[in-house]
This record gives C-alpha cells, sequence and structure tokens, in this order.
C-alpha cells in the first residue's frame, strides 16, 4: 500500500494515532461542554469555540506572568483552573444577557450566538493582536518518549489526554453522581415538573451553561500546549465539535466520547494517506450520511417520542 | 383584479411594495449610479436571490439552512465552468501544454478536460444545470433529512456542515475546480463581451427582472393552499400531519424551491461579476446570507430585497474604511435582530403603519372591529418562526 512497508504502516498508525488522540482530547473538551449546552439544554452556541479562545488566551497571559516571575515549571496547572473560571464566568454572563431570553427559539440562539461569535474574535483581535501567540510550556511537558525506536510519542499529548480524562471523568460525577446533576437532569426531562418540586430551574440554567463554558475554558489551556492561540482559533473547531456532539447523540456521555474518538482518529490517519483537505472531506461525509441515516446519532437516548 | 393577480401581487398592499420596489431598482437606481456602482448593486440583487429564498425556507416554512451558500454556488459555478470553457479556446489557449483546458487545469498538469466538465461545452446543457444540479443536490439531502424528520438546529447543523464540506473539497481539488482562488478570468457569453458597461446593464436589468419575477412566483406559492399549509407546519407540525398531509414531502418541495432560486442568484452573480470561488459556499458566506433576510424581515419577500442591499451595501463601506469596526456592526447586527426587531425591516415598517393607522382612527372613530380583525390577521402572517415553537 503507497509504496509502504507493513512495519511502516505499523508505526505510521500508532504515531498518527497518538496524534489523534490529540486531536480527540481537544474535541472531546470541546465537545463536553458542548454536549452539556446543547443535549441537556437544547441551545444551540456556535461562540463555543470563542470561549476555548479564551481559556487559551488566559493561559497565555498567565504564562507571561510565569515568566516574569520564574515559575514557568508549576503556573500550568493554575493556568488550567484559571482558564476555567475566567470561560465560566463570561459564560455565566451571557447566559443572563443574552441566551436566557432566547430558550423558546433555538434557531434564533444559533443567529445570536453567531454574532457574539464574530464580536468576540473582533474583540481577541483589537486586544491580543492579529498574530498568532503560544504560552510558554514548563520543561516536563516538552520533549518525546520513545518506547521502540522508531516511534516518537510527544509528551505534551499525553498529559492532554490525561487531563481531558480527568475533565471527563468529574463532568460525569458532577452530572451523575451530584445533586446539581440531578437538578439539571430533572429540568432537562420536565422543566415545568422540576419547578414544581422546588428546583430553581433559571439558576440550573445559568450554572449549566456557564459549566459549558468553563470546559470549553479548559479546552482552551489544553489547545495552548499542541498549538499557538489566534483570534479565529476557536472557529476551526466550532463545525467539528457539533459534529461530534451530533454523531454520538446529543446528551449521552458515552457517545460523545465514541465518536470524538472516532472523529479525531478518523481525520488525522486520513490526512496522512491522502492530502490533508480529502481526509477532512472524507471524515465529514462519512458523518453526514451516517447522520442521515441515523439523525439521532450512535448512542441515542432510549425515550419515547 | 381577479384572484389570479391577485394572488401573484399579495394584494394592494402588496401590489404598492413591489411597484415601489421595482421602481428602485429597475428606475431610480440605474438612472443615479455610474456602471461601476451598478455593478456593485447589481451582485447585491444577486444576494437578494438568496435572501429571498431563506423568507420562504426559514421565515414561512420555519427551517433554517445554514447552507444556502452551497446552492448558490453549485449555480455560480455551472455558469463559470460554461463561460471558462468559452474562454479557454484552443487559440487563445495556445501556450500551454494542453490547448484548450482551462489555465488551472493546465498549471496542475491535468492533460484531458475531466468528464464532469464535458457538458458544460452547451449552453443549452449549462443553463439546464444552473437549475437541476442544486434542485437535485437540495432534493437528495431534503429527501435523507425530512423523510426522517430531521429539523430545526440539527438541519441546521448538517446544512452547515455540507457547506463546509463542499468548500474544502472546491478547495482541495484545484485542478478540478480552480481550487481557492474559484474560476476567475471569464470574458464573453456565447461571444458576447461581458466585461463592457453596456453589458453590465443589459445584465444588470436581466437580473432585476428575474428577481421581481422570482418574488412574483414565491408570492403566487405564499398565497396558494401550499403557503397556508407552510405556515401551519411552521407553527404545529404534528397537526398538520394528523390531518392527512405528508409533510416532509411540502418540506422537500420548499427546500429545492429555495435551492433554485439560490442557484439562480449565483448564476447570475458569475455572469456580472465574472468569477466564482469557494469563499461564497462555506460557513462564513452561509451564515451571513441569512442575515440579510433577518435584517430585511424574514416574513417579507420585498423586505429580504432591501435587506440585501442595505446589509452588503453596509459592508462594503465599512470594511473598506473600518475594518475592524465591521466584525462588530454585524455581529452586533446578528443579535439585536434577533432580540429586539425579530420581524426586520418589514416588521418595524409594520410597527409605524400599525400606529399611524391606530393614530387615525383615533381622530375619526371607525367601526372598531374591522380594524381589530385586520391587525390580528396581519398579527399571525408576521409572526416569527420561533415565537410560538
Amino acid at each position: 500500500m503507497f509504496g509502504y512497508s507493513m512495519a511502516d504502516i505499523g508505526n505510521i498508525v500508532v504515531m498518527q494515532g497518538f496524534s489523534g488522540l490529540s486531536l480527540f482530547s481537544v474535541l472531546l473538551l470541546m465537545a463536553l461542554g458542548l454536549a452539556i449546552i446543547f443535549g441537556q439544554m437544547g441551545v444551540i452556541n456556535m461562540a463555543h469555540g470563542e470561549f476555548m479562545t479564551i481559556g487559551a488566551y488566559t493561559t497565555v497571559f498567565l504564562s507571561k506572568l510565569a515568566v516574569k516571575y520564574d515559575i514557568v515549571n508549576y503556573y500550568f496547572v493554575f493556568a488550567i483552573i484559571a482558564a476555567f473560571i475566567v470561560a465560566f464566568i463570561i459564560g455565566y454572563l451571557v447566559e443572563f444577557v443574552l441566551i436566557r431570553h432566547l430558550y423558546k427559539r433555538p434557531l434564533d440562539t444559533l443567529l445570536a450566538t453567531w454574532g457574539l461569535s464574530l464580536v468576540m474574535q473582533q474583540i481577541f483581535r483589537s486586544t491580543f493582536g492579529a498574530k498568532e501567540v503560544s504560552a510558554e510550556l514548563p520543561q516536563w511537558l516538552l520533549g518525546a518518549f520513545q518506547p521502540t525506536p522508531d516511534i516518537e510519542i510527544p509528551i505534551n499529548g499525553v498529559f492532554v489526554m490525561g487531563l481531558a480524562a480527568v475533565v471527563t471523568f468529574g463532568v460525569f460525577l458532577f452530572m451523575f453522581r451530584s445533586r446539581w446533576g440531578l437538578n439539571v437532569r430533572a429540568t432537562v426531562q420536565n422543566r415545568v415538573m422540576a419547578g414544581a418540586v422546588g428546583i430553581n430551574t433559571k439558576k440550573v440554567d445559568r450554572v449549566t451553561f456557564a459549566l459549558g463554558c468553563g470546559i470549553a475554558g479548559v479546552a482552551g489551556a489544553a489547545f495552548t500546549t499542541i498549538a499557538s492561540t489566534g483570534p479565529t482559533t476557536g472557529s476551526l473547531y466550532i463545525v467539528d465539535s457539533f459534529m461530534v456532539v451530533v454523531f454520538g447523540g446529543a446528551a449521552s456521555l458515552m457517545g460523545t466520547i465514541a465518536s470524538a474518538f472516532g472523529i479525531a482518529q478518523a481525520q488525522s490517519i486520513l490526512q496522512f494517506f491522502m492530502t490533508s483537505s480529502m481526509g477532512k472531506v472524507s471524515t465529514l461525509l462519512v458523518i453526514v450520511i451516517i447522520l442521515m441515516m441515523k439523525p439521532e446519532g450512535l448512542f441515542a437516548a432510549k425515550v419515547r417520542k | 383584479m381577479n384572484t389570479f393577480t391577485n394572488k401573484l401581487l399579495g394584494g394592494k398592499q402588496g401590489a404598492i411594495g413591489l411597484a415601489v420596489l421595482a421602481a428602485i431598482i429597475l428606475v431610480i437606481l440605474p438612472l443615479g449610479l455610474d456602471p461601476f456602482r451598478i455593478g456593485m448593486v447589481g451582485k447585491y440583487l444577486t444576494y437578494a436571490f438568496v435572501a429571498v429564498s431563506l423568507v420562504m425556507l426559514w421565515g414561512y416554512g420555519g427551517i433554517l439552512s445554514l447552507g444556502q451558500g452551497i446552492f448558490f454556488g453549485l449555480g455560480g459555478y455551472c455558469m463559470a465552468m460554461f463561460l471558462k470553457l468559452e474562454a479557454s479556446d484552443p487559440i487563445s489557449t495556445k501556450i500551454q501544454t494542453t490547448p484548450g483546458i482551462p489555465d488551472f487545469m493546465d498549471w496542475n498538469q491535468i492533460t484531458a478536460l475531466p468528464l464532469f466538465w464535458q457538458p458544460f461545452h452547451s449552453f443549452t446543457l449549462t443553463l439546464l444545470a444552473v437549475v437541476l444540479v442544486p434542485t437535485l443536490f437540495a432534493y437528495i439531502i431534503g429527501f435523507a433529512m425530512f423523510k426522517r424528520r430531521v429539523g430545526g438546529v440539527y438541519f441546521a447543523i448538517i446544512t452547515q456542515a455540507i457547506a463546509l464540506i463542499l468548500s474544502i473539497l472546491i478547495i482541495g481539488q484545484q485542478g478540478y475546480t480552480g481550487g481557492v482562488n474559484g474560476i476567475t478570468d471569464l470574458r464573453t457569453l456565447l461571444g458576447w463581451d461581458i466585461r463592457t458597461d453596456h453589458a453590465k446593464y443589459i445584465l444588470y436589468y436581466i437580473n432585476a427582472f428575474l428577481l421581481i419575477a422570482v418574488i412574483l412566483v414565491s408570492r403566487y406559492i405564499l398565497s396558494s393552499k401550499f403557503g397556508m399549509l407552510l405556515l401551519a407546519m411552521r407553527d404545529k407540525e404534528e397537526r398538520v400531519r394528523f390531518s392527512g398531509y405528508d409533510v416532509s414531502n411540502f418540506k422537500i418541495f420548499i427546500f429545492c424551491f429555495a435551492a433554485l432560486i439560490s442557484a439562480l442568484g449565483g448564476a447570475m452573480f458569475t455572469l456580472q461579476v465574472g468569477f466564482m470561488s469557494p469563499s461564497f459556499i462555506g460557513i462564513v458566506p452561509s451564515i451571513e446570507m441569512v442575515i440579510f433576510a433577518a435584517v430585511g424581515g424574514r416574513m417579507s419577500l420585498i423586505g429580504a430585497v432591501y435587506g440585501a442591499l442595505l446589509v452588503n451595501y453596509g459592508k462594503s463601506v465599512f470594511s473598506e474604511t473600518y475594518p475592524e469596526l465591521w466584525l462588530y456592526l454585524m455581529g452586533g447586527l446578528f443579535i439585536a435582530v434577533v432580540m429586539f426587531f425579530p420581524n426586520g425591516l418589514a416588521g418595524i415598517y409594520t410597527d409605524l403603519m400599525k400606529k399611524f393607522q391606530s393614530r387615525k382612527t383615533k381622530v375619526a372613530p371607525a367601526p372598531a372591529p374591522v380594524v381589530a380583525a385586520e391587525t390580528t390577521e396581519a398579527a399571525v402572517s408576521t409572526e416569527p418562526a420561533g415565537a410560538k415553537a
């Protein structure tokens, strides 16, 4: 096949597979936030990518501070938390000012958040400049380890993967093992009834939306370890993330994980054997065709319609 | 007026609105503007086709397509392929390695015209393709989605993904499509130079008349029984289904119709502007087309034309002088239209008219029930898609 020996292909698949895993981790973090907002609340947040960019810029900003005070080796953990908090607060405000007026008009929410994303992109451009910036990474994130002479696995990729796993587990605990998650799920299933038993559904909405945005912020922090950040970075991932959520079946955590994995792996392995654009085209095409045949996604929640 | 013309013009109000629009685009603008500006207005009017299609699809049908750029682009590319083949005859391309094929193919080491380019040697087949290719494509998408009752935001996201796929595909396959530059350097249509000022005026008028014809046909469709069903479907889809109608077929029809209108706009765009590129197909242009319709008024066919003219005029003025400001304005426009003016300019106009009329009725108390009946009727037909959902 294409003039590679079997061993070569094995190595390529492993290495592309690992680079796919980095993409998978970022996509998963993005999609988790979206899945919470879209899957649970039915709100389309086109500005989700910009929340990721907020997280990334927060990390870059903190890394500049860390360089100044010479604490580059430790700051990253705080940067992740800060990225979450900043994105959470902005998400909270956006819900309060914009989204809560539009819950009954999902298509209009889509347009309004698109407008929001344009405004945010321009704010980034005016504040941080049009050039891409990158964070100073701590020493322990750089380099790669080599299990065999032909295979190199970058450490930052492994770190991002670990981060994604931790956040996913956290979301699982929050949604399915906590009082808050119970309230969220109750509100999704029957808003009126949830209100009747004393759940403050408006507050639940606000926190859920903000949480989704906060996770996008974490995705941004993770993103800085594998690429540099520009004003339109987030918008490059928005369609992919929506595809992940829809393909996995909205409201299904397992589905989101599985489809993020599938999409990321397919893209990164296909991109090696085809041109990068054709890899992306074929992946998206397959997803769209599958979605046309099975619109409820891979792991649909089994409910009566 | 008999019923047919009544339906076509949309009653007295509709006839006046259409007459004003016709006067503006057929008389006032051509008289007041120089050929360069007329070319620009002509370009904006091709976007008006898409805006009108979105009024039908989104305003009345409640189906938000974020992929109208696909159909605009397909129509435009079909026309561009014909013009390109005409521009690359063997004599004018004799310096190429393979004369007689478009220059970008030659640059990409392609030595024979690909099979899917062959039909575009014929003008008749090209015109057929402009109409049929986008409509068929819309039929396939519509059939697959609406038969499975996919709608709302899912439909929006999937059409957006298709727009992304198509634009990446065109950019990636440079040898067959001209890549990111698109199909450029188009000169003549059947031997007639389309770049002269004279040709610009003629194409402008063809475009303007075609647009008015499209509005008339759309009016006719909306005022027929189908239009009533469309509104009913938007507001209470289940009830229409339970009444025995096959909802999906109506949706497929309106989606195909919207695709057809957009494709006409795309073909006229290519003729007037002289090129076609993937930058009119992807996510951003497709969603910008929605804002044309939203600004003009998602329930108003005429308003959509004004919306397309205004937004594009604003875009070219601001993005030249204050490029930073433009994105804020555009973003603000999306938010403001959704939050404060869901019926766009047309809605503002109707509100003003209502205020004006109610002031008149206060001075001279007219029989109240008639006015009330009229306003409720108007209120029902101008309510935005999502408001009741």
